[in-house]
């Protein structure tokens, strides 16, 4: 086991969690991701062992799946984002390349991405600030592509919460974004029906 | 005054303001301009080219007059309109535009020289010497006009934006707005309901009528207590809809801290909404218009619909004793209100001789009023009875109302014109309206109570069955269903200026003086005398300037046609535009995997793209630049140094033809690169110009981890994805980026191996022989952490780029540094990269300019005849390679310390600093301490045949002039020993 420690993508050694009224936004290192795209004429074997994986039926477009080990979401035409816990000790690409084979191209993409958790009683009128989904139609289950505050990010409904993968890179910029928006809506929220 | 009872305002509470210094007392549901009224204050500002004395002239955000600086300090404001200002205790506001006070502004002189000062009088009088017009002219006016002033200090205020979606948006609240919401929140549709006012109901809380038997105000509050409580219906009061733009996307401001003293913590001063709506409604009702006359302009004149509207809502009038004069029977509705509320009647004068009587008030049938009289508010107004007669009645205050415009506007924003019609007068929404919204209410010409309830209901039905979703027919209540009686009179022949504008002092003279010169379309029109232009965009204005200069032109109202309609409707903060998009917010900075540790270090930054880069490490001692990045590349020439590169493009490249696809990418061949080998590469655009270089490394028969630039990381991606999906999708290829995945060092200098013996795992042979320079692979370090290494170098030295994944970039560089401390090891930063790539002749951005190919860059070799790739038949063509090409040249000065300024053109000594002589130019420019003289990299015609040759560079930038030596562009390690040592 090496000895190099892990800082989050904020820069910190242990996770951060702010929590702003009703909301909870949670720094969320400990997944590890690995994109799945199958090779050409592989996509109905590669479908099929990626539902064994999950567990649940490979998720449709914009969709997210979620199994006892791993989830995955619909990225692209026969692409999906796999994740599962974080395990320094378990190389998750690796793994869906020895069950996948030449079936599909596998890249690692675990630290090429900041994950944050928000959860709140109704997350909709924070998403509102962020994004310019309609966040009051997206069903549980629901994964999206979309840009926040200029960045590139995937957003995922769950049901309860939702989480933001963003690049890593950003995610000084992206945390920043998400908390003063959350102030904002907590301190000057618009009546709502 | 104010009126001793009714009004919806909280008489039990008193609230505190200032205006002009001076404290006055209001009471909640106030705005400032009913405050003001109510005691008894006439006289808000001044005008903005003849500093004429102006008084409120309406009730809403058509505002024309009473415009305000509001607030103090950082958060002052200028040109806010007091008919929209919530008064709230503690309010500070100030009249504008006058000096040394309002009741005496020296400026008014303005209004003496009105006979120079007509339309487009700058145009003809600021004509000559053409070069005063900037220096002194337009300062000049600049100061005599305008409107308030801006503190020109931070807004101290934050702003946030939004988006929402509705399948129905409903703009404005009043009845048919309201109506409509209810239509569609009951058939239980996502309905978003906005009205600028802190008061939902529109003309309904400014009216006597009666809705379903309960006074019109209480069914609107009853109607909006219902919406809120329907968990589909969203309510956005103090909300105005700016602008109607593609796709059904609306934009919105709401003011969610305005009417308080200061926003509270974190509370955003207001919010931008973009809004996608499925369907959209206008129910944003009418503005009354003016009937121009002499002198109309004096405080105490409003538009009767206003003066109601103040008796009504806010139990304010401007005089005990008001007139009315109108050319319809809504003004008659004026004078019956007025007089409920105890307030004199005077006369009222109705310019149609077939008026309909109306008891109680001396009503002057075929009459004009003809002038006015009271120099700091109306005292007296003439009128000229139908009889020819004149006679002077003293009044307060007079209500003046010529008709009603609907509020066509929104309808308008994507070049759409209104219609005529006749029967009420008025421009209403044409056939061609933004798709998806419809009309209902006094927007779309329907008057009456009646008429917008009901349109209001059918036209959100129609709404709903075209989203398929089904609504109830709803049940009307009963209300009024006046007829419009009105006979067109837009203004009173007779001497003296008549105002149209109030907002740019406009007048009927001014649209005549337009008309004797030719400026008589609509567009020239509003540009020649500035009618319905500034902050209120002409709203009571417009309409009557049209009509006048259709009378002068003969044609019809409709002939003449209207302005442009353009967003916003009404003035936006700019702070709201850019919402939390400010300062060092205003764009997203993507860190390194080394910025933490390279803070600590005292690392300049530097923008490269989004990325913030470390620039240089200065040291105590250093007070240059220069002297930092000097060390630098010293250092790791002669030993060691380490540079974060994570910003470089990774494009991971998997698939059976991985091999085949890059080599259609690139120009150079990669079919045969073997497994554990990094080749250099050069993609063209597919006109054959150079596109980006970079690196692509072969990890396994399938799988190619690409490199870019910087800068080209994301449109590299994107071609390479064009070219997948749509050139070649028979392909077996997958892309994806993997950029942000690896924190990746370069390690540099003699003694670069040595350290990475230190780092790699044992198991691995990174030997010169074991891994030789342009060798890949992926191994272990510090103990088993995953690692990718690369032999490749950009600096001419023997060097490494090391891959970690980026959670243990951090930990990593702190190990290198720790390790490399036997060494001496330097971390350096893109000034020191750059000389030592500059030293090395590799290209870089500065090269890649978009101008150059592959044989300018002295990279022509690499184009591949044996293979097709993107770019390679273009980049044959004949213009692109004849003898006088640009070839990629060494330049040093003659005199090593003289400094060659980059971008300097190379010409023969003796020529002519001139294009016809120009030889080429220089693209990098930086001193070389290895060399210990400035060098440069250029791009001289036939330059390979021309090493050797003395030739100039000179700036006509700069002014700088050098001897210059033209060299081979490989000023250091030619052969590449080093980086094979």
């Amino acid at each position: 086991m090496h000895d190099l420690s892990p800082l989050t993508g904020l820069g910190a050694s242990t996770p951060r969690e702010d929590t702003i009224g009703a909301v909870v936004i949670t720094d969320a290192p400990d997944w590890a991701l690995a994109s799945v795209t199958a090779r050409a004429g592989e996509g109905h074997d590669c479908r099929e062992i990626l539902a064994d994986l999950l567990g649940a039926p490979c998720p449709e477009v914009a969709r997210h799946a979620q199994g006892p080990q791993h989830g995955a979401f619909w990225i692209g035409a026969e692409s999906w984002m796999i994740e599962a816990p974080f395990d320094p000790a378990r190389d998750l690409a690796l793994a869906l390349r020895t069950v996948l084979g030449a079936r599909a191209s596998v890249t690692e993409q675990t630290d090429a991405w900041v994950r944050f958790d928000l959860s709140a009683p109704d997350l909709a009128p924070l998403l509102e600030r962020l994004s310019n989904l309609d966040h009051a139609g997206m069903a549980p289950g629901t994964a999206r592509r979309t840009v926040i505050d200029h960045m590139g990010c995937y957003l995922l409904r769950h049901a309860g919460h939702a989480t933001i993968y963003a690049p890593r890179s950003t995610a000084r910029s992206l945390h920043h974004a998400i908390v003063t928006a959350a102030r904002s809506q907590q301190s000057g929220r618009a009546p709502r029906a | 005054m104010r009126l001793k009872s009714g009004g919806h305002i909280d008489r039990t509470t008193t609230i505190g303001f200032r205006f002009n210094r001076k404290v006055f007392t209001g009471h909640p549901g106030d705005t400032l301009a009913s405050a003001l009224m109510a005691n008894g204050v006439r006289l808000m500002g001044r005008s903005f080219k003849y500093h004429r004395p102006r008084g409120v002239l309406t009730a809403g955000s058509e505002e024309p007059n009473a415009l305000v600086e509001l607030r103090t300090g950082d958060r002052q404001e200028p040109n806010t309109r007091a008919t929209m200002i919530e008064l709230h205790d503690g309010l500070q506001a100030r009249s504008q535009n006058a000096w040394p006070s309002l009741r005496f502004d020296a400026l008014a002189v303005n209004d003496r020289l009105s006979n120079l000062l007509t339309a487009g009088f700058y145009y003809k009088t600021f004509m000559w010497p053409a070069s005063f017009w900037e220096k002194l002219y337009e300062p000049l006016i600049r100061r005599a006009a305008g409107l308030g002033a801006i503190t020109a200090r931070p807004d101290p205020d934050s702003y946030d934006k939004g988006y929402l979606h509705c399948d129905l948006l409903v703009i404005g609240a009043g009845p048919a707005g309201l109506m409509a919401a209810l239509t569609a929140g009951r058939a239980g549709a996502r309905v978003i309901l906005a009205d600028e006012d802190f008061r939902l109901g529109g003309r309904l809380n400014a009216e006597r009528i009666c809705i379903a038997h309960m006074a019109g105000s209480d069914w609107a509050a009853q109607a909006a207590a219902e919406l809120v409580s329907l968990p589909n219906v969203r309510m956005l009061p103090r909300c105005t809809v700016f602008g109607a733009f593609d796709h059904g996307i609306y934009g919105a401001i709401e003011r969610v801290a305005d009417h308080l003293a200061r926003p509270a913590k974190d509370q955003p001063r207001q919010i931008l909404w973009r809004i996608t709506s499925r369907r959209a409604l206008l129910c944003a009702g009418a503005i009354e218009r003016p009937i121009a006359f002499a002198d109309n302009d004096r405080p105490g004149i409003l538009t009767a619909g206003a003066l109601r509207a103040y008796a009504n809502r806010w139990a304010a009038a401007p005089a005990g004793r008001v007139a009315v004069f109108t050319n319809n029977d809504d003004g008659h509705r004026t004078v019956a209100d007025l007089q409920a509320h105890g307030v004199e009647v005077a006369a009222l004068i109705d310019a149609r001789a077939k008026a309909p009587d109306l008891p109680g008030v001396e009503l002057l049938k075929g009459a004009q009023v003809t002038g006015s009289r009271g120099r700091l508010g109306l005292r007296e107004i003439t009128v000229r009875l139908a009889s020819g007669e004149l006679r002077r009645i003293a009044v307060g205050g007079l209500g003046v109302s010529g008709g009603w415009n609907p509020n066509v506007a929104l309808c308008c924003h994507q070049g759409a014109r209104p219609e005529w019609r006749e029967k009420i007068a008025a421009f209403v929404p044409g056939r061609a309206l933004p798709p998806g919204l419809g009309v209902a209410g006094a927007a779309g010409g329907a008057f009456s109570t009646h008429a917008a309830l009901e349109t209001g209901a059918l036209e959100a039905r129609d709404a709903l069955d075209a989203l398929g979703l089904a609504a109830r027919a709803p049940d009307l209540p009963q209300a009024e269903d006046a007829p419009i009686r009105i006979t067109p009179f837009w203004h009173v022949a007779a001497k003296g200026r008549a105002w149209l504008d109030f907002q740019n002092d406009v007048t009927v003279k001014d649209i005549r003086l337009a008309h004797q010169e030719g400026f008589r379309a609509v567009e020239h029109l509003k540009r020649y005398t500035t009618l319905g232009m500034a902050t209120d965009q002409g709203k009571t204005a417009n309409m009557g300037g049209l009509a006048v200069m259709a009378e002068l032109t003969g044609q019809s109202i409709a002939q003449t046609g209207t302005t442009m309609f353009r967003p916003p409707y009404t003035p936006v903060t700019l702070g709201a535009l850019a919402g939390r998009a400010r300062g060092a917010l205003f764009r997203p900075a993507r860190l390194t995997p080394s910025h933490h540790w390279a803070t600590e270090q005292g690392a300049v930054f530097v923008e490269a793209g989004l990325w913030l880069r470390a620039q240089y490490f200065p040291r105590p001692g250093e007070s240059q630049w220069r002297e930092s990045v000097d060390r630098e590349v010293l250092a790791t020439r002669k030993s060691l140094g380490v540079c974060d590169v994570t910003t470089l493009g990774k494009i991971d490249v998997q698939g059976s033809d991985a091999a085949a696809f890059l080599n259609r990418i690139y120009c150079n061949a990669f079919s045969k690169l073997a497994v554990g080998r990094v080749r250099y590469g050069l993609m063209l655009r597919e006109d054959g110009i150079a596109f980006d270089d970079g690196t692509a490394a072969r990890m396994a028969e399938d799988h190619f981890v690409v490199t870019t630039t910087t800068a080209n990381a994301v449109p590299v991606y994107r071609h390479m994805e064009f070219a997948r999906q749509c050139l070649w999708p028979e392909m077996d290829v997958q892309l994806i980026s993997t950029t942000e995945a690896w924190a990746q060092y370069a390690i540099a200098g003699p003694n670069a191996r040595r350290l990475l013996q230190k780092l790699v795992d044992p198991d691995f042979d990174i030997s010169n022989e074991g891994f030789p320079f342009m060798a890949c692979a992926e191994l272990t370090i510090c103990g088993g952490c995953r690692a990718r290494l690369f032999r490749i170098s950009f600096s001419g030295e023997l060097a490494y780029e090391l891959a970690v994944p980026t959670r243990y970039g951090d930990a990593l560089m702190r190990r290198i540094m720790a390790a490399g401390a036997e060494f001496n090891i330097t971390p350096y930063g893109t000034e020191a990269l750059g000389v030592m790539r500059i030293e090395k002749g590799h290209v870089a951005g500065n090269e890649l300019n978009g101008q150059t190919t592959a044989l300018n860059l002295g990279l022509g070799r690499m184009v591949s005849r044996n293979k097709d790739s993107i770019g390679a038949v273009l980049s044959r063509r004949e213009g692109l390679n004849g003898p006088d090409a640009l070839h990629l040249v060494g330049v040093r000065p003659k005199s090593p310390q003289t400094r060659i300024p980059a971008g300097a053109h190379l010409l023969e000594r003796g020529a002519k600093p001139v294009a016809a002589n120009d030889l080429g130019y220089l693209t990098s420019a930086c001193y070389s301490p290895s060399l210990q003289s400035y060098i440069a990299l250029g791009l001289l015609k036939n330059g390979q045949a021309r090493i050797g040759e003395v030739l100039r560079a000179a700036s006509p930038l700069t002014g700088q002039d050098v001897e210059v030596e033209i060299t081979s562009p490989h000023f250091i390690d030619p052969e590449g020993a080093r980086l094979r040592a």
